[in-house]
């Protein structure tokens, strides 16, 4: 039960504001998410560089050193960003599983938040507003992004229930709405190979997304798979490197407004997280149709 | 004309002014600025005044309203004119979902297109859409006419009672129960004030008729599917 | 001697296929359609009776029995709302409709209540003048189907109860047959004469915690913040339930178990579908006080209440004020014994009468028959649910001075044990003669 904001650019010019125009959508939906709030953002791409974003409920002890052993550990340069809880390694992209299977070793207390090229995830419980400052969410930039305000109905309000989730390289996913088949299908996930960390139905659904592409699916062949399989109500947003995805399941009711211009692309629970936007009041406003899978690619 | 800065003064101040106004009021004309997209925008009104609302509305814009006219300059939320009683609300943009949910009475006109369930659970409303309306319209609809000019989406008039439906345009799919009636005179004389009402011009005739086929009013062991 | 027949075993029926079992299977045979009947589940389920109080004695010291003052006032509503509801009595009256009850049954209802001191509630049909006139504290419910939902009645309401969910019928909408739908009834609800209503399961207009809280503030705008809003849920997932109705902003929550009565649903439904009033009331409080909302927000509990030892559990347990709706109706002469030759008639018996929702009761209670209707006497029956009323809070307020308590509401949960494995795991309450339950933190099972 949540809001969800999501902005792709197809203007250029727009990209060093990203992170503000996210920010102020995000808070707008406050109301329909007070426990936690987390935003993905799809930034630029560095021929083989890869980011890796990191969490700690102990950020000083985690990252202190962490750049300098995990440079020696995988044998290649890595940077390290700390931000509040949060840090993000820059390293090369072919260095990626080595460096993730030495973090799990080195400091078994973190979590990934993300793995990619280009995306970044950070997430925690609290307000939007004050999750966003902590981050420092307006100064990003990039191409396009994704944000989610958390009311938690069964599961924990804790920073790994906190939406945006993971799915894989360069892809997370959000929700709103509750789901009611997760359970089985976190059984048959897992007797496929497939870990859950959470109690959380739309981790599920993200498992479920990462399982369809392992196994030979486009993003939009899974997401109309999850139509047959995904029971219950949801409004989904997927962010991929380099495309925006958006579906509901087949009766929905929860929620879900988009815009689009020559300039971008906008989702919003509400129509008011797009009111800030630029040109939106000749923008095509529409309400995306059940179980109709949306997408856009730059 | 009376200016009320939402955005400044907030909710509860708006109504309220708008709540202290009584079938004899002298202050009818009423804008309402920066509302934002605001939710439960002058809801539960009750008196003969025209609020207009500059900008874009949230949820149940015009909620239970009985009497008043609304206008609003933008894009209506969810549940806009739900449970309305009486009175009008004419929106320029578009409707999101649950339009007029449960309406009892009154006539509610959008300019552009209504989402999905419009008119859900319509208990007397008249609703006139210029544009498309979505999935599962007038879903229960109990009685009251849905107006549509453009195209309806899938299963109109799903478990409808004794409302009616007029659509123009193509429908996707009807719903359980629901079925193409014939347009006779007084259907046509009944659209064409509607259709003035709202402002449009589109021709009664041009519009295909759809009600109830009363299959579902008492169980019956062989409709078991359609429930 | 070759006559004799061998010795066989006496006839012998199955446990798994019981009389009962097979009726129905005929029934559902002949008919073709669900057993649809009234009240709440029927199957014995662990319940207050299973729990004991211990008293004082030595180390408690008990009030004296009608001298020492033992308060039963409760206050609901009071965290938002400006006008909240004040109560002599922690008993309310459940939310039943007119249309499922007669115009008379809610006049009674509405002045038992009254002469208690304590409220009573609408239903799924809306709001009647008998019932308005008669209730000094009269709650409006708010229901998926808004039949007979109106802006003036919400308006002489003195609460609003949106109701999310019914004990009986967790997740389920409402029934009601086309024998009930009369000429009043119908124009209430804007419907034709005698079809069958159907209710939605959800609300049109909303889904969720996160558009409750909107649907709330709109409720609250209408009314000015006058009056208190309550939340009516089922027993299905009381935790989370409690805790995303408190985050949408409710002023009172009421939980329903699955005892808990219907005008008309499933049978299979009534009796398969949610969770015993025992064992819903301490994950429920959980939540409150997990929020810091205990007797902030008040918990009401309902399903199955008869009397005021019940009335005392569910107050130990950590409810506020309880709600009942069939102990109302029998106290008022539903299934009463006198019409035994017409409840024959019918193929039933007085105590097992619940086909409510064919309109043909004998008592006059759940009719819309003006004939039947008549028989019943709403000032009379007013009468008899004050006596109730009043007999459960005198009997409340004894067991409460016997553990030392000057308000019903400062009895605890360590006042009481359990007398099976079953009642000390739901209520949380050790069994009788140990210090333990099953679950107990720390024990190890």
């Amino acid at each position: 039960m949540c809001g969800i904001v999501g902005l792709f650019l197809k203007d250029k010019s727009l990209e060093p504001k990203l992170g503000e125009m996210l920010t102020e959508m995000l808070i707008t939906m406050t109301d329909r998410g007070p426990d936690s709030a987390g935003i993905a953002v799809y930034g630029a791409d560095h021929d083989g560089r890869a980011k890796l974003t990191i969490q700690s409920a102990t950020p000083e002890t985690s990252y202190a050193g962490l750049e300098v052993e995990l440079s020696g550990r995988i044998g290649a340069e890595v940077s390290l960003r700390v931000k509040d809880t949060h840090a993000v390694i820059d390293l090369p992209e072919d260095k990626m599983l080595e460096a993730r299977t030495a973090l799990k070793e080195m400091r078994p207390e973190t979590r990934v938040m993300s793995a990619g090229e280009v995306i970044e995830i950070y997430k925690e419980v609290g307000l939007p507003g004050d999750v966003a400052e902590r981050f420092d969410i307006p100064q990003l930039t990039g191409s396009h992004g994704i944000g989610h305000t958390r009311m938690a109905t069964e599961s924990a309000v804790t920073t790994l229930g906190a939406h945006p989730f993971s799915t894989g390289a360069d892809q997370c996913l959000v929700h709103n709405g509750s789901l009611s088949n997760h359970n089985s299908l976190r059984r048959t996930l897992a007797r496929e190979g497939v870990m859950t960390e959470t109690e959380n139905d739309t981790e599920v659904a993200a498992a479920y997304l990462t399982w369809k592409m392992q196994n030979g699916h486009s993003l939009g062949e899974a997401l109309e798979a999850g139509i047959d399989d995904l029971d219950g109500f949801y409004t989904f947003v997927v962010g991929t490197k380099d495309g925006f995805g958006v579906v509901r399941d087949p009766i929905a009711c929860k929620p879900a407004v988009m815009a689009e211009t020559d300039q971008y692309v906008a989702f919003g629970s509400e129509y008011r997280a797009l009111v800030s936007l630029p040109g939106i009041e000749d923008a095509r406003v529409w309400e995306p149709e059940p179980a109709t899978v949306y997408f856009w690619k730059h | 004309m009376q200016t009320f800065d939402l955005g400044e003064k907030g909710l509860r101040a708006m109504h309220e002014e708008l709540h202290a106004q009584t079938q004899s009021t002298n202050e009818t004309a009423w804008e309402i600025v920066n509302p934002k997209g605001s939710h439960a925008i002058a809801v539960g009104l009750d008196a003969p005044i025209e609020v207009t609302v500059r900008g874009s509305t949230g949820y149940y814009c015009g909620g239970m309203n009985k009497q008043a006219t609304i206008n609003i300059d933008g894009s209506a939320g969810p549940g806009t004119g739900e449970n309305m009683m009486s009175g009008k609300i004419i929106i320029e943009g578009d409707a999101s979902q649950y339009l007029g949910a449960t309406a009892h009475g009154g006539l509610i006109v959008v300019k552009g297109n209504a989402a999905s369930r419009c008119g859900i659970s319509m208990k007397g409303v008249d609703i006139v859409v210029h544009g498309n309306v979505g999935h599962m319209s007038a879903f229960m609809g109990q009685s009251g006419n849905l107006v549509v000019c453009g195209d309806a989406g899938e299963a109109l008039g799903d478990s409808c009672y004794e409302a009616r439906f007029f659509v123009r345009g193509e429908v996707k799919s009807l719903g359980a129960d629901c079925e193409k009636k014939e347009m006779r005179a007084e259907h046509i004389a009944l659209l064409k004030g509607l259709l003035e009402e709202a402002g449009c011009d589109a021709k009664p005739e041009e519009f295909t008729r759809y009600g109830s086929a009363r299959q579902l009013y008492n169980f019956d062991i062989d409709n078991a599917g359609a429930y | 001697m070759t006559d004799q027949k061998p010795p066989h075993t006496t006839p012998r029926q199955s446990a798994t296929f019981s009389p009962d079992v097979n009726s129905d299977i005929r029934r559902a045979a002949a008919t073709g359609i669900y057993d649809i009947r009234g009240g709440g589940a029927k199957r014995r389920v662990p319940n207050f009776d299973d729990l004991l109080f211990m008293g004082a004695s030595i180390s408690r010291y008990p009030l004296e029995g009608y001298r020492e003052k033992c308060e039963t006032s409760v206050t609901i509503g009071g965290l938002h709302a400006s006008n909240p509801i004040e109560l002599d009595i922690p008993i309310t009256i459940a939310g039943m409709s007119f249309g499922s009850l007669s115009g008379p049954a809610k006049e009674a209802l509405g002045r038992g209540a009254s002469m208690a001191g304590t409220s009573t509630t609408t239903g799924d049909g809306g709001m009647t003048q008998e019932e308005r006139g008669h209730s000094t504290k009269l709650v409006y419910q708010y229901l998926p189907s808004r039949y007979g939902m109106n802006p003036d009645d919400l308006r002489r309401a003195d609460a609003i109860e949106v109701v999310v969910g019914q004990g009986a019928k967790p997740g389920g909408g409402g029934m009601l047959l086309g024998q009930k739908i009369s000429d009043r009834v119908a124009e209430m609800r804007n419907l034709p004469k005698g079809i069958d209503q159907r209710s939605a399961c959800r609300h049109p207009d909303w889904t969720g915690p996160d558009d409750l809280e909107i649907k709330i503030l709109e409720l609250r705008e209408i009314t000015g913040w006058k009056v208190p809003i309550y939340v009516k849920v089922a027993g299905a997932r009381p935790y989370y339930d409690v805790t995303l109705a408190i985050k949408a902003g409710a002023d009172a929550i009421v939980l329903d178990g699955m005892q808990g009565g219907t005008a008309a649903t499933q049978d299979v439904f009534i009796e398969h579908v949610g969770q015993p009033t025992l064992a819903i009331i301490r994950p429920a409080v959980q939540a409150l006080q997990d929020l810091g909302m205990h007797r902030k927000v008040q918990l009401i509990l309902s399903g199955g209440i008869r009397s005021g030892a019940d009335v005392a559990k569910a107050m130990a347990l950590g409810a506020d004020a309880v709600s009942i709706g069939t102990a109302a109706l029998i106290a008022i002469g539903d299934n009463d014994p006198k019409w035994e030759a017409e409840y024959n008639k019918l193929g039933t018996t007085a105590g097992a009468y619940d086909d409510w929702h064919e309109g043909q009761d004998p008592a006059g209670i759940t009719t819309q028959d003006p004939e039947l209707m008549a028989r019943f006497d709403p000032i009379e029956g007013g009468r008899r649910l004050r006596n109730y009323l009043k007999v459960m809070t005198l009997e409340a307020q004894t067991i409460a001075r016997a553990c030392g308590k000057n308000h019903l509401h400062n009895l605890e949960p360590e006042d009481l044990v359990a007398l099976t494995m079953e009642a000390a795991a739901m209520a949380q309450v050790p069994l009788s003669g140990t210090d333990w339950y099953p679950g107990k933190p720390g024990t190890g099972f």
